[in-house]
């Protein structure tokens, strides 16, 4: 079947994976910058249900200003790498895989906004939320691991 | 300053710092900004049940994994430290037609009275927390990424599909908070 999710590195997805099981050596980069984001979900109120369907009932500007502003430096920074050809901290070169059309945009994304709209969270907010004490959202996040887990088994028989 | 940082962030400041989750994890190891599948890893971790989808390498892809249980660290960090004493504020309209369904203390990031253990039981909160997961979980891997994925990484990327994906999540999210979330909330 062709490759729908453009999110997982191709070199994982390589029959040799049984040779290379190895954890990320750099975790707690990773940590902090998870860290780092988790604050700014959480101070900027992304992680509100309130603040989810004000967006959703055109109520408020706040989700669109985050999100827009959010892609404005997202695009800004990739030009400026792209451009001078910036390398990794560690000196490996940045690399911008194409993200091929298939129909599971559509109808995966109008499921994921429904689940928006009734949870108020994106996975990335699931996450913040346990951590801001809301502990019932483990529960939410269960239920997100078993949809994405029924994806994969019948997912031969969706449209893409 | 200090007082700045504990009330909530506007949109120009959080969005912007969100923004730069871009580049922070290009230049840290040629990561792309992706969360959703971390889902996927959780169950190639744990759950992989011998589906072709789930038998890969997940740990080259552990790095993901550490960025979530960031995250979560970073949501009990906002909380403490960054501690908000203050109601968080709503739009009235929003206020008034909450409240018309007995939903009063919306202080919260996440709604007691909607969101709590008890609730789990009932229609309403079995709706809106396990078929809502279900959804994030099962469209987000149809659809190939999430908020994150695509909305700020794939447009940041300009690519075209996330584009479609993006303006497919708005539908769905309209229309359930519009249309059905009125039915839901009155169980």
């Amino acid at each position: 079947m062709q490759e729908t999710d453009f999110e997982v590195a191709p070199q994982a997805t390589t029959p040799t994976f049984k040779a290379t099981t190895r954890w990320e050596k750099k975790w707690w980069l990773y940590i902090l910058a998870g860290i780092y984001f988790g604050v700014v979900l959480t101070k900027g109120e992304v992680i509100s249900w309130v603040r989810i369907q004000e967006m959703f009932r055109l109520q408020s500007f706040h989700m669109y200003g985050v999100i827009g502003s959010a892609v404005v430096v997202g695009m800004i920074s990739i030009f400026i790498i792209k451009r001078y050809k910036v390398k990794t901290f560690f000196g490996q070169p940045v690399t911008f895989p194409d993200k091929a059309f298939q129909k599971g945009q559509i109808f995966g994304g109008i499921c994921f906004g429904m689940g928006w709209a009734l949870t108020g969270a994106c996975p990335g907010p699931l996450y913040a939320q346990i951590g801001s004490g809301a502990t019932v959202v483990i529960a939410t996040l269960l239920s997100a691991i078993a949809g994405t887990w029924v994806y994969g088994k019948i997912r031969e028989q969706l449209p893409h | 300053m200090i007082h700045s940082l504990h009330g909530p962030w506007p949109w120009y400041v959080a969005g912007p710092l969100i923004g730069l989750t871009v580049p922070l994890l290009l230049l840290l190891g040629n990561r792309q900004f992706g969360i959703s599948s971390t889902l996927r890893h959780i169950c190639a971790a744990c759950i992989p049940g011998n589906i072709p989808f789930f038998t890969y390498n997940w740990k080259a892809e552990s790095w993901n994994l550490f960025f979530v249980a960031g995250i979560l660290l970073g949501g009990v960090v906002a909380t403490t430290l960054l501690h908000n004493p203050a109601p968080i504020v709503i739009h009235p309209k929003l206020a008034q037609s909450l409240a018309g369904y007995g939903i009063t203390a919306t202080n919260a990031l996440v709604p007691e009275q909607l969101f709590n253990w008890g609730a789990l039981l009932t229609l309403r909160g079995f709706i809106l927390m396990i078929v809502g997961g279900f959804l994030v979980g099962f469209g987000t891997r149809y659809a190939g990424g999430c908020t994150s994925g695509h909305a700020i990484m794939g447009l940041s990327n300009l690519q075209w599909p996330s584009l479609v994906a993006t303006i497919s999540f708005m539908v769905g999210g309209f229309l359930v908070a519009n249309v059905v979330l009125p039915f839901i909330l009155g169980l």
